[in-house]
């Protein structure tokens, strides 16, 4: 399903990733871990088509992201910390544009269910600058599977989020893991990626020192890797 | 199709966030008639001087005020990066960079349109008899002043001193245009032949129509990292 051979992304001298392969399978739910400065971030960016790896090859959902790229953002959902929504444009508005962008059939539709899904159909009209960050965060998640993607990639979603924000955006996790959806997700929460995930990556200086079932791995050795920068 | 109302989509998006926003238009109107206002002041209404540098005067408060909108034209993308947002849509780089373009051209002639009667009452101009072409220069102006503004706003703004970058990119580049257009209006206002202005007005159009092309194919290359 996502699948990066050699991997290298250099800005100058710097290389933010350094060789990288690795393959994710259908369904399949991975933790990408690492320092800040790690190139998690990056990663997503060069997965998601939005910068463009200096060496090596990136296919998404079969599709060669360099050579297919529209392919590619039809079957990928993204979700950063910045949320891409416009403040000044209400939640249905929001959804209404990205639905459009997309092409989504029965738009008015969709944007009722996921509206009710993230709990936020009695705030559809409302400027998404007036929401709370957790409801922020709800509504681009909604906006990120707008067009019901195969693949969702989650960098560091959880960043601001109180505690009841967490606990829905984990269910909503949770949908996505029982729906056989492939999720990537960048995360700082060990305990999170280890408990939830089926498998966990980690980077370090732009390096993929680990690969492995989370079972597999020891939680005080993780740590300290998370720590060595 | 679908591109087209993809177009749409985004053009309707950003006159929606400028109808709540009012940041654009409002900055771009307080520039020209500030500029109109200035220069009222410094001719005697209605002489002879006025009527030789009003083209110029017209055009700089335009130009000026177009660099003022332009410059928030992808301020606001880069704003929560919702430019990250629009590039992750399967949408065509092009279709945007024409969205944006056909949003600039419509704000910038919005406030051309408010500012013009201004001018014609101040400078004691009479535009009667010739506000067809004029106003046919006006919009062959500001589409190519559109065309390329859009493409270097979308540059100035991933650099960190945007606002000085934009009019350092922008002016250089779009004085074909620029003069075409003073060339135009002054020649309109002079009363000389219509054969006079549309040598001017062709050039404009050539120049639109390069610009356009250039920059169309060149804008994928641009907001691309």
């Amino acid at each position: 399903m996502i699948e990066g051979k050699g991997i290298t992304k250099s800005f100058g001298h710097l290389h933010a990733l350094n060789d990288v392969s690795f393959q994710i399978k259908r369904g399949e739910f991975v933790a990408l871990m690492g320092a800040n400065g790690a190139g998690k971030t990056t990663l997503i960016r060069i997965l998601a088509g939005l910068a463009r790896a200096s060496h090596g090859s990136v296919s998404v959902a079969g599709y060669a992201v360099d050579k297919a790229a529209d392919n590619v953002r039809r079957s990928i959902g993204v979700v950063s910390h910045h949320t891409l929504l416009y403040g000044d444009l209400s939640a249905e508005e929001n959804l209404r544009f990205y639905g459009r962008m997309y092409g989504v059939k029965a738009l008015a539709q969709r944007i009722d269910e996921l509206l009710n899904w993230v709990e936020l159909k009695h705030r559809r009209f409302d400027l998404v600058r007036t929401f709370s960050r957790g409801m922020q965060q709800r509504l681009a998640l909604a906006r990120a599977i707008l067009h019901q993607p195969r693949i969702l990639l989650l960098d560091e979603p959880f960043t601001g989020l109180d505690v009841h924000a967490r606990e829905l955006l984990t269910r909503f996790i949770d949908q996505f893991i029982r729906q056989q959806v492939t999720v990537l997700l960048t995360i700082h929460e060990i305990d999170f990626a280890l408990m939830k995930a089926q498998r966990l990556l980690l980077l370090q200086k732009g390096r993929l020192i680990v690969d492995s079932q989370p079972n597999k791995l020891n939680r005080s050795h993780v740590l300290e890797l998370l720590q060595e920068h | 199709m679908n591109t087209l109302k993809q177009i749409v989509s985004i053009l309707y998006k950003d006159l929606l966030l400028e109808l709540r926003s009012k940041d654009m238009v409002t900055s771009m109107l307080i520039f020209s008639f500030t500029v109109v206002v200035i220069f009222n002041f410094v001719f005697e209404p209605g002489s002879e001087e006025m009527k030789t540098t009003a083209p110029g005067i017209l055009w700089v408060a335009f130009a000026f005020a177009g660099n003022l909108g332009l410059s928030r034209s992808f301020a606001r993308e880069q704003e929560n990066a919702m430019m990250q947002g629009l590039l992750l849509c399967p949408v065509d780089r092009s279709a945007i960079y024409t969205a944006k373009v056909l949003g600039n051209f419509l704000f910038i002639t919005i406030v051309e349109w408010v500012t013009l009667p201004v001018m014609v009452v101040f400078f004691d101009l009479s535009i009667g008899a010739i506000l067809l072409p004029l106003l046919i220069t006006l919009l062959l102006g500001t589409f190519g002043f559109a065309t390329v503004g859009t493409i270097f706003s979308a540059i100035s703004a991933n650099t960190r001193s945007r606002e000085v970058m934009l009019p350092i990119m922008l002016f250089p580049i779009s004085v074909p245009i620029i003069l075409s257009s003073i060339k135009s209006t002054a020649y309109l206002l002079d009363g000389r032949a219509f054969a006079d202005v549309w040598s001017w007005q062709r050039l404009l159009i050539g120049f639109d129509i390069i610009y356009f092309i250039v920059c169309f194919l060149l804008y994928e290359y641009v907001v691309e990292e």
